[in-house]
């Protein structure tokens, strides 16, 4: 019985950093978040800095091995070293050896959390001191960095007082509170540190290889402390951190900070060429100036200072390898922002103590840690990543985030790699567990290696369920509901009982719209034709909102067909579960069936964003490009596609307008709704055109301000996460806790709002359709 | 693509002004410079000769010994290169120990050329392209350092807490 354990295991975990660090979390990365969006609309040109970026960081990845070749000619040149450690073993035997037991200060690096550094170089019995404010609280607590950029988000400023009062033995009348008084007590200390320190050292957020330069990014200015004050200057930092130009650090230095923690630029971008001209500060003989007098600075002053020693640490651990990993490599061209982390739904709620492997947290921690430590890692956050792609266009290097969290969790269900995968070491002489076995053998017709969590498999193969469940509707219905039945499958399957499980229709919306005759608009009297696409939702559970297209559409004047061949599912379910082969199936399917429609002059329009999401995003990683492309643009989501219509002068006096009212001045005020868009449908950039439509009929519109709803397909319906994906939601109900009408476009978001607000939810096509 | 034009200057002043650092727009003269400079250092002071004519006011100590930089409430360096749309200087690491001073102390005086402002990051890295190939070090520095992570946003975490630029109208030497 020990594995279904593990799935409440990771329940309660989840639910302890929810009630212990779950605010603090949320109220820093939704801070982070809501900064990004206002420093980045103040960039004229953010989408062509980002894809600059992204092209700058493509081609030096490609020519990795030449740029670190140049690095290293200009800093040897200048007296510097240059070492590539193969693993952190090599790289952390490289540092000791420079450090040799003497005190280190350090400024925040990543990559030596990802070497363990520190506690390698005490075991040497050196003293190592973090200077980042945040770095040294981890440090003193003894914690692991809960975020990549701010480590120690997870704690609250009450908490850290207590720290500082029970680590310095502070009397209750000294005890540092605010804080103002935090900071000053942490620079003070840390200043001492500092002025002792033989060896500083730092990381490197971009390392120019014509230059031979580091760049640093930092507002506290301990990293310039770090550098500056001893005499020997280690600098560690992954192999991926070489581009090739000082000129093409120009768009990283005004991403970076904007699409992190929403600051236009860090206080301090320092760019050194070390050995630096600088002097060291030897506060040990603190009466000798720290330059000869009269020496020349400025332009023009850039020797090396003759006392100084500088180690430059290029770590591999992994990175070249995943250099030559079509999949992964794109995770080289991270720039450790965090915007994937705080624009990610569930790192909102509990943070990179659940979301994040060893070292790295977030969305791309998937691909950092698949890539340097190992699946197993991955595999034990990687279910966390949703799919939900708001990530994606907050990302400055545009990396497909996603993307490489389905590659991963691929590679997990068939690398029999652990937490998806309870079942197979359980007691295999459970009956209950055999009978579930036979069903969702049964019910899988996939591709998927034998030994795939079942609960996987059956989220994954939805729509094989949908089928069967319509076609023994109502019955399927009433036994899904039974008591016994939801115990077993939360026990066995991970199904979260607390759910409403979707009601199958016995009518799908195929055979509505065949018993009512077909098409209504004649062929000559079509302003369009176009195919509804019957997504197996909209097919078998939300049959309404079909037939509202329908409806909507005809309108309109479209000639709608709703073909029985086009009721395949789009492979989104199965990619949510990391079933890469059998979603790669469905799309070929799903192709075979839409793409002779567009070829025929129809148009697809499709309601559940998630599926147009996959025509337009993932088909270009299943299909060959030219059937992807092809699809992507014949298709449109069902608002795009009505607001196209009333673009082009379509009628809209068919639909149902908003009621008018008064407001308090007599004046006519419209019916307000709120409306929350699918998160892939605002990655599509497809929310403006509902809102459109919207007001159009005369609806006053407020948009919520959360990414993802927290349901995100089948993650809400996982036992093991049911708790989390409510408290994801939680900012919706406070957003929209008093609406008199909401509005949402994606299926699941239907299912959680009503959950979150007791209320029934419609989709914006059953608002405006006419009425049946 | 060195500019002075008064948009620029006005540009340079209004960003540095929103990240927290106060710019004061004075004549070329080598005294009016001394004396803006003047006004705004507290005592203990410590500097690194200016360039180009200028010079630091009495009160400033060149040379400063590590003991200077421990007790020095004001910096006063020269700046090499202003980026208008940041409000940042860039201030060197020269072998004069411009990154020290310009770092212990609480107060940094940085003083900058007008004909040294660049309209954006991607000029100012033009410009920096070849200093860095050169073997040069500098410090884009925006305003005071900062931290939020002792759970607020608090001004003068590891640098200084106020920042005044003195910007020196007129062309390049
Ligand atoms: S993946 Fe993109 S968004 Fe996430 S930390 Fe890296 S650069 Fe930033």
């Amino acid at each position: 019985m020990s594995k279904p354990s593990s799935r409440d295991e990771r329940a309660a975990r989840i639910r302890e950093l929810l009630e212990t660090e779950g605010d603090a979390v949320a109220a820093n990365t939704r801070g982070f978040n809501r900064g990004r969006y206002e420093s980045t609309a103040d960039l004229d040109d953010y989408e062509s800095l980002k894809a600059e970026a992204r092209s700058i960081k493509e081609d030096a990845i490609e020519r990795l091995p030449d740029l670190i070749d140049d690095l290293r000619e200009r800093v040897e040149a200048r007296g510097g070293t240059v070492y590539v450690a193969d693993d952190a073993a090599d790289a952390n035997a490289y540092v000791r050896e420079v450090v040799d037991g003497e005190n280190v200060v350090k400024s925040k690096s990543m990559t030596t959390e990802e070497l363990d550094l520190n506690d390698a170089l005490e075991a040497d019995g050196a003293r190592v001191t973090e200077t980042d404010l945040g770095e040294w609280v981890i440090q003193l607590a003894d914690e692991e960095p809960s975020h990549i950029v701010a480590p120690g988000i997870h704690k609250s400023r009450e908490a850290i007082a207590d720290l500082f009062a029970e680590r310095f033995d502070l009397a209750e009348d000294d005890r540092p509170e605010t804080a103002e008084e935090l900071t000053r007590f942490a620079r003070e200390k840390l200043l001492t540190e500092i002025e002792t320190a033989d060896v500083g050292v730092t990381g490197a957020n971009f390392l120019t290889a014509d230059s031979g330069s580091l760049a640093l990014v930092t507002s506290e200015g301990n990293a310039r402390k770090t550098a500056v004050v001893p005499d020997t200057h280690v600098a560690v930092a992954g192999v991926e951190k070489v581009i090739p130009s000082v000129e093409d650090l120009a768009p990283f230095v005004e991403l970076i900070g904007r699409s992190g923690t929403g600051q236009d630029i860090t206080s301090y971008v320092s760019l050194f060429t070390p050995p630096t001209p600088s002097p060291p500060v030897r506060f040990g003989g603190p009466d000798e100036p720290i330059a000869d007098p009269g020496t020349a600075g400025g332009v023009g002053a850039g020797e090396p200072h003759p006392e100084r020693d500088f180690h430059l640490v290029l770590v591999d651990n992994g990175r070249l390898a995943m250099r030559e990993d079509d999949d992964l490599r794109e995770t080289l061209y991270c720039i450790r922002c965090s915007a994937c982390s705080n624009s990610c739904g569930n790192f909102q709620s509990v943070g990179g103590h659940a979301f994040g492997g060893e070292t790295y947290s977030g969305g791309i921690a998937t691909g950092w840690e698949a890539g340097v430590e190992g699946l197993d890692t991955a595999a034990e956050f990687n279910d966390l990543c949703t799919g939900c792609s708001r990530c994606v266009p907050a990302c400055p290097v545009g990396i497909d985030i996603p993307w490489i969290n389905t590659v991963v969790r691929d590679r997990i269900n068939r690398g029999d790699h652990g937490v998806g995968d309870e079942r197979r070491d359980g007691d295999p002489g459970d009956g209950v567990a055999g009978e579930f076995d036979f069903l969702v053998d049964g019910l899988t017709p996939d591709e998927e290696p034998a030994g795939l969590d079942p609960a996987k498999r059956l989220f994954g193969n939805f729509e094989t369920l949908a089928r069967l469940g319509s076609a023994t509707a109502p019955l399927s219905n009433r036994a899904a509901d039974l008591g016994p039945v939801r115990a077993a499958m939360d026990r066995w399957l991970g199904v979260a009982r607390e759910r409403d499980l979707p009601k199958f229709e016995r009518e799908t919306l195929v055979d509505w719209f065949r018993d009512r005759g077909g098409p209504r608009v004649s062929e000559s009297m079509a302003r369009r034709e176009a195919v509804v696409y019957p997504d197996v939702y909209t097919n078998h559970v939300a049959v309404d909102r079909g037939k509202a297209a329908v409806r909507t559409l005809e309108a309109l004047g479209v000639r709608v067909t709703v073909p029985e061949s086009a009721a395949v599912g789009s492979g989104r379910a199965p990619l949510s579960q990391g079933m890469v082969e059998t979603a790669r199936r469905k799309a070929e399917r799903c192709r075979d069936a839409l793409l002779p429609e567009i070829e025929a002059g129809r148009d697809v329009v499709v309601i559940e964003p998630s599926d147009l999401a996959a025509f337009e995003r993932e088909y270009e990683r299943l299909l060959p490009e030219a059937d992807a492309e092809r699809l992507a643009d014949g298709s449109y989501e069902a608002l795009e596609y009505v607001y196209g219509l009333l673009e082009h002068g379509a009628d809209a006096g068919g639909l149902t307008a908003a009621e008018t009212g008064r407001d308090g001045d007599g004046g006519e005020t419209g019916e307000p709704v709120a409306y929350h868009a699918h998160c892939q449908q605002r990655t599509l950039e497809l929310e403006a055109h509902t809102v459109a439509v919207l007001e159009r009929l005369g609806y006053e519109v407020t948009t919520s301000e959360t990414e993802c709803c927290g349901m995100a397909g089948s993650f809400g319906y996982k036992s093991e996460y049911y708790e989390l994906s409510m408290d994801v939601g939680e900012p919706l109900v406070e957003q929209f806790g008093d609406a008199e009408r909401v509005l949402a476009s994606g299926t699941s978001c239907c299912e959680q709002l009503d959950a979150l607000l007791g209320d029934s939810i419609e989709h914006p096509i059953e608002a405006i359709a006419p009425e049946p | 693509m060195q500019s002075d034009t008064p948009d620029e200057c006005a540009a340079f002043v209004a960003n540095a002004e929103r990240h927290h650092a106060a710019v004061h727009r004075v004549d070329p003269d080598p005294d009016a410079v001394a004396s803006a400079i003047a006004d705004l250092v507290a005592e203990p002071a410590v500097g690194v000769r200016l360039p180009g004519g200028l010079s630091l006011p009495d009160g400033v100590a060149t040379d400063p010994t590590p003991a200077d930089l421990d007790a020095a409430v004001t910096g006063v360096t020269a700046a090499t290169l202003a980026v208008a749309d940041y409000g940042s200087v860039v201030v060197c690491s020269d072998a004069a120990g411009t990154e020290a001073v310009s770092l212990f102390p609480d107060r940094h005086v940085a003083v900058v050329r007008a004909g040294d402002v660049v309209p954006g990051m991607r000029e100012a890295m033009g410009v920096l392209g070849d200093r860095l190939r050169a073997g040069e070090s500098a410090v884009i520095a925006t305003g005071p350092s900062a931290t939020a992570d002792m759970g607020d946003l608090v001004v003068g975490a590891h640098g200084p807490r106020e920042v005044e630029i003195v910007l020196v109208e007129g062309d390049r030497e």
